[in-house]
């Protein structure tokens, strides 16, 4: 057997031994960043828009009335600052609750949180609204503080504390 | 770790092993591939060998892949939501340590010892019994929870394991270490493989219920948090355990074995760094009192010291009472030699090992053939197989689950760092066996044994949540909006 041909195997063979190793790693990388969830919940947004007419869940058809209103309506929110930054929640038509409580939808940790801190729910047209509890240090649309039940536009930032929350397509 | 609900009702984003799909077929590919790189190393030490592809090579091969076939039919019937990673990995270092075997087999020096057998096909018989003790564990333990019933007797087990081969007549002594019983008719066994696992399950379960009050139940000194004395109590016996299978069976690797096992157990289970402190200055004073009157550690501490010395009185021939071994320095000059990318199969000398190169030093095949370069992959399959098990571990819902995951990669991790840094000459060398690398029944049959359970418990934590009984109350409280 030739030198070179020798050469080229020993090099050939820790090339696959090598590639065996990243590709093992490729497989494990999926559960050591971030949030898979989050892109199944973007894509079944997607499909459930897609197959909406052809198979209709009733649970489904019930929370499609949060879409009625065209375009520009929001499909998920997303945390952009604090501790849960790149959380997303996808909007289905439930109202959400943020706060320090535990069966919040979105469980703040944060110190200036209250436990039952604002919410976030459509109205019967299908716009999102968001609405302060009686927090103690206030939830911000943009930079005001709200008094009143007060619409969402897009990408409006939401601050509670430290974490800023914006509604997205 | 958070669990996931069924997607229809989920709306938030928890981070995880989360809605993770089987990953059947990932398994499988990976499979293919960790069965294809041996037959290519196989062909390859043929070739440079003899320039000839070696005959062998398709039964070895179809022999590799049925037991490949064969463990993954197993996961998807029985585990079919186990981790992808830890059978594929598996299953090449079991390949490659074949290969590694078989080559040293055509050794002209090795055969011409008075001790040589053919250990290739007994290795590849002892793979298969591995594999079916493997498949056994998936079929039989249909949930690892069971495993908690027997936390007291699987202790006396242990003990009756690590005593086995003290008993005169089964006991087997073998150069200096006794750590082997023979079987008549079946051959030799060693019991510390299988009681590594067996105590495993005891820790586990123990520390389960003991943990809050290792953990609580302390004072806090200088930092430290000492624990109550009767607390204490445990880790005392297990050290005094550990010592003396340290004094009586001469097996520097089994004692650091259980000993590290137990104090990594007590560590994640109580979170206290102390347990570390006291587990490391304990294993130092054990490991120093025992080296101080023990002669067979004593050998080996200066053959570690200063394996050139040891080489040069081996070959001296000098009867001083004491063994010595050639071996250390041989390992080392076969690791030098294969520098970076190494010699390539079938081209390095590490036969000049003489003894044991086939298992306690393969290492030093590896080092020397497929060089650092092929030492570091090696190594990185093997830190995949830990990073899998405690992962196991982080995403297991149960506590007996997470301990006991934690406790055998913890053990598999040890054993690695045990034998490489022994025969690297970074601590002394202690008789052990590279896990499914080295030539050596017990080891690649518990091995296996030990990726079943680990298999059976990523089983349980990974399989997707019961979708839950969806409740008309909460429907109805939907529609009622301000």
């Amino acid at each position: 057997m030739s030198e070179l041909t020798l050469t080229v195997m020993r090099l050939g063979f820790l090339a696959v031994l090598w590639l065996f190793v990243i590709v093992a790693v490729q497989v494990i990388r999926s559960d050591l960043f971030g949030t898979r969830v989050t892109q199944r919940g973007a894509r079944r947004e997607a499909a459930g828009r897609q197959q909406a007419t052809r198979q209709a869940p009733p649970q489904q058809r019930q929370q499609s009335g949060g879409r009625r209103g065209g375009r520009n309506t929001p499909t998920k929110l997303v945390v952009t600052e604090g501790t849960l930054t790149g959380t997303t929640v996808a909007l289905q038509g439930q109202t959400i609750t943020l706060g320090r409580a535990h069966d919040s939808t979105i469980v703040l940790d944060d110190d200036y949180a209250s436990s039952r801190h604002a919410r976030i729910y459509p109205d019967r047209d299908g716009q999102w609204i968001v609405e302060d509890l009686g927090s103690t240090n206030g939830t911000y649309l943009d930079r005001t503080r709200l008094t009143t039940p007060t619409p969402i536009s897009l990408g409006a930032p939401i601050r509670i504390g430290k974490t800023v929350i914006e509604l997205r397509k | 770790m958070s669990s996931t609900t069924n997607p229809s009702t989920q709306h938030t984003s928890t981070i995880g092993a989360i809605g993770a799909p089987s990953r059947r077929n990932t398994e499988l590919a990976l499979l293919v591939f960790a069965v294809v790189i041996p037959v290519f190393a196989y062909a390859n030490v043929g070739l440079a060998l003899d320039d000839q592809v070696p005959a062998g090579l398709l039964s070895y091969g179809l022999g590799l892949g049925l037991m490949a076939g064969l463990g993954h039919l197993a996961v998807r019937k029985f585990a079919p939501y186990a981790d992808p990673l830890l059978l594929p990995l598996a299953t090449l270092l079991n390949g490659i340590g074949l290969v590694a075997i078989w080559r040293l087999d055509q050794s002209e020096k090795l055969q011409a010892s008075r001790t040589f057998v053919e250990a290739a096909p007994r290795q590849l018989m002892y793979s298969a019994i591995g594999v079916a003790l493997f498949v056994a564990v998936l079929f039989f333990l249909k949930d690892h929870r069971v495993l908690q019933r027997y936390t007291y007797i699987s202790m006396a087990g242990a003990l009756v394991l690590l005593l086995l081969p003290l008993v005169p007549g089964i006991g087997h002594n073998v150069f200096g270490a006794r750590i082997w019983i023979k079987i008549p008719g079946l051959g030799t066994l060693q019991p510390g493989e299988f009681a590594k696992i067996v105590l495993a399950v005891f820790f586990a379960g123990y520390l389960m219920v003991k943990r809050d009050a290792l953990a609580l139940a302390s004072r806090r000194f200088l930092g430290l948090y000492l624990p109550r004395g009767r607390d204490l109590g445990p880790i005392i016996v297990v050290w005094i355990i550990s010592i003396l299978i340290l004094v009586f069976e001469t097996d520097l690797g089994t004692s650091l074995l259980f000993f590290g096992m137990f104090v990594i157990m007590l560590y994640v289970a109580t979170e206290r760094t102390s347990w570390i402190v006291f587990g490391l200055l304990m294993s130092a004073v054990g490991a120093v009192g025992v080296a101080s009157f023990e002669s067979h550690i004593q050998t080996r501490v200066q053959a570690w010291l200063d394996p050139m010395r040891e080489f040069e009185l081996s070959r001296a021939g000098v009867q001083d009472g004491i063994v010595h071994s050639e071996q250390a320095m041989q390992a080392l000059w076969a690791f030098g030699s294969g520098g970076t990318l190494g010699s390539g199969w079938g081209q390095g000398h590490s036969d000049l090992i003489g003894f044991a190169a086939n298992s306690d030093f393969i290492l030093a095949t590896f080092g020397e053939e497929l060089g650092l370069a092929g030492v570091m992959a090696l190594l990185l399959l093997y830190a995949l197989i830990v990073e899998r098990g405690v992962r196991t571990a982080l995403a297991a819902r149960d506590p007996f689950g997470k301990l006991l995951a934690i406790g055998l990669s913890g053990a598999f991790a040890l054993q690695v760092f045990v034998v490489a840094g022994g025969v690297m000459g970074l601590i002394p060398l202690t008789g052990m066996t590279m896990p499914f690398l080295a030539y050596g029944g017990s080891s690649v049959i518990a091995n296996w044994a030990l990726i079943g359970i680990l298999l059976r418990i990523s089983d349980t934590a990974r399989r997707p949540a019961p979708a839950p009984v969806s409740n008309p109350d909460a429907e109805m409280t939907q529609v009622v909006r301000p």
